[in-house]
């Protein structure tokens, strides 16, 4: 093993011949082609319309004998045209169109939701950071958590005395739970190495809250809340039936008390729209807020 | 002398389930301003753990980092890391992955367009300025490395300490990256120390190179001083009578008085 024979052998490197160049045409960038997002457009929209209209097909005939205890489709359309057509008509305090009605439960919503991802994601966090706050609160919220939405509403009827808050408390109770464990999972998460950073930096508590945290557990926070928003409207329509008020629960109830069929099945529409609004708008805002964060 | 960075007679070990486990046994060694010292043992040796006793982000169990003859026990920007794994926060872009730091550590000293300034003037170090507005996710593993470095700088720190900086890296990426770091150290002068496992890497950065034993209970088993004038090349180094002498020591140390023997554990 000596230097001595590195230097006593020849070794030469031949040059190459030189390389063909071989000139590629630029690819034309993409530019927006109506064609292409027509066919999109057809492909996204028209297995669902055909679906659609085959259930409703189906509905007509099934519901089309006069002994048939739910309307057919066809009477929905005409006796509950007004519904349908008008959904911002205003005809004075209790005769509102379902629009209305809908932006009155999503206010609710809005409230209990809202004060429900503030706390959660604090609450969730402490969870996440500190052991001893997970051995604490972590069999507490495992029993809270699976009690019914609507076994909530007489205590907080009780504690309110009102109906509005207390609806709004059902949806705060129903929605944190969610938004809590899967923050304390995110917080829990964190890699050691954004810690050392922040430890590095000596970057304060808040500091380490809102810059590492926060970002960092965003994928987790933002399944918490997608599936915190679908439960706070399952339970809103239910809370909202038994409270009264406006809301579009309480117009279900209503219209079942003064046997209105076709008008319950056009506010189940509603419902339903609504709250795929709901998923899609919190999942929109979830990746838009966590773009470069890579989810584990 | 006076040094700059003293090790004075570190113990480390853990505790895990009643079983004390020593890591490092009396580690003492002395680091002048503005050496490159590199560290370099066997896979195990514990010479992670006595990068984070220096950075302090773990703490000793006996003994005492001294820095400037002051204490250090817990994690500051004057001991700057660059991590194996860069460690750059993925929702955050490269300027503002520096920015982060430069407005915490260096907030109060400086205003707004001097920060942007500093930023700059570190990102163009590591020629990475092309990148400012890029995410970690959407540059290669050895331009994310860069940005660690230029993050670590802007902190102006006392002391740099790169752990296994180029361990991820392909070879021709590292000798790049080598050459970014020795021409960064010609410049500014930071005292350097370096966590490696590769003896050619360690050889031609550093000043000296202290060799660790094979744990448990691991210490500095030798330090060799590389009298290699600067700045180094590496083609002209690669027949060099004192680098090759200087890698031939390295790797006897290595390969015969310490030859790394794989336990059952």
């Amino acid at each position: 093993m000596s230097i001595q024979t590195i230097e006593d052998t020849t070794v030469k490197a031949f040059p190459a011949k030189p390389a063909e160049v071989i000139a590629f045409t630029a690819k034309a960038r993409r530019r927006i082609d109506p064609i292409v997002i027509a066919g999109k457009l057809a492909r996204a929209l028209v297995p669902p319309a055909i679906v659609i209209a085959l259930m409703l097909v189906v509905w007509q005939i099934a519901c089309s004998s006069p002994t048939a205890s739910l309307p057919p489709p066809s009477q929905v359309w005409n006796e509950a045209y007004d519904l349908i057509a008008h959904p911002f008509f205003n005809n004075g305090p209790q005769d509102i169109g379902l629009a209305w009605r809908v932006l009155i439960s999503l206010q609710r919503v809005a409230i209990g939701f809202g004060l429900a991802a503030v706390v959660g994601v604090a609450l969730g966090a402490l969870v996440g950071q500190s052991i001893w706050a997970m051995r604490g609160l972590d069999p507490v919220f495992q029993i809270l958590r699976t009690v019914p939405p609507l076994a909530w509403l007489p205590l907080s009827l009780a504690a309110f005395r009102d109906s509005s808050p207390s609806a709004i408390f059902v949806i705060f109770i129903t929605s944190i739970w969610p938004i809590i464990i899967n923050t304390a999972v995110g917080v829990r998460n964190i890699p050691e190495d954004y810690r050392n950073v922040s430890r590095i930096l000596r970057l304060n508590q808040l500091e380490f809250f809102v810059k590492i945290m926060v970002p960092a557990a965003a994928p987790y926070i933002f399944t918490g809340l997608r599936i915190g928003i679908g439960l706070s409207w399952l339970a809103i329509v239910a809370a909202e039936m038994l409270t009264g008020g406006v809301g579009i629960g309480f117009f279900i109830w209503d219209a079942w008390n003064s046997s209105r069929l076709p008008d319950i099945i056009v506010a189940l529409a509603y419902i339903g729209v609504t709250g795929f609004c709901l998923d899609r708008l919190v999942a929109a805002v979830g990746a838009f807020v966590t773009r470069g964060t890579p989810a584990k | 002398m006076k040094a700059y960075l003293k090790l004075d007679h570190i113990d480390k070990s853990f505790a895990r389930g009643g079983q004390v486990s020593e890591v490092l046994k009396d580690i003492r060694l002395t680091i002048d301003k503005g050496e490159f010292v590199s560290i370099i043992g066997h896979s195990g040796c514990g010479k992670s753990t006595l990068l984070n006793l220096i950075a302090g982000l773990t703490k000793v169990s006996a003994g005492a980092v001294l820095l400037e003859d002051k204490e250090v026990d817990s994690p500051g920007p004057e001991r700057a890391v660059v991590f194996q794994n860069h460690s750059l926060l993925p929702w955050l872009t490269v300027y503002e992955n520096i920015n982060l730091a430069v407005s915490k550590v260096l907030g109060r000293s400086k205003n707004r367009a001097e920060r942007h300034d500093w930023i700059m003037r570190n990102l163009d170090l590591v020629q990475m300025a092309h990148a400012r507005d890029k995410r970690p996710a959407e540059i290669s593993g050895g331009m994310k490395q860069r940005v660690g470095i230029a993050r670590a700088l802007a902190m102006e720190p006392k002391i740099l300490l790169l752990d296994e900086p180029f361990g991820a890296l392909d070879a021709l990426t590292r000798a790049h990256l080598q050459d970014a770091v020795m021409d960064i150290h010609s410049r500014l002068g930071s005292t350097t120390i370096m966590i490696t496992h590769d003896v050619d890497e360690a050889v031609l950065l550093s000043d000296r190179i202290v060799m660790m034993t094979n744990g448990p209970a691991a210490t500095i088993g030798e330090v060799l001083h590389v009298p290699l004038a600067r700045p180094r090349r590496r083609i002209e180094l690669s027949s060099d009578r004192t680098f090759l002498r200087c890698r031939e020591a390295v790797l006897k140390f290595l390969y015969e008085r310490h030859r790394f023997v794989e336990t059952a554990a």
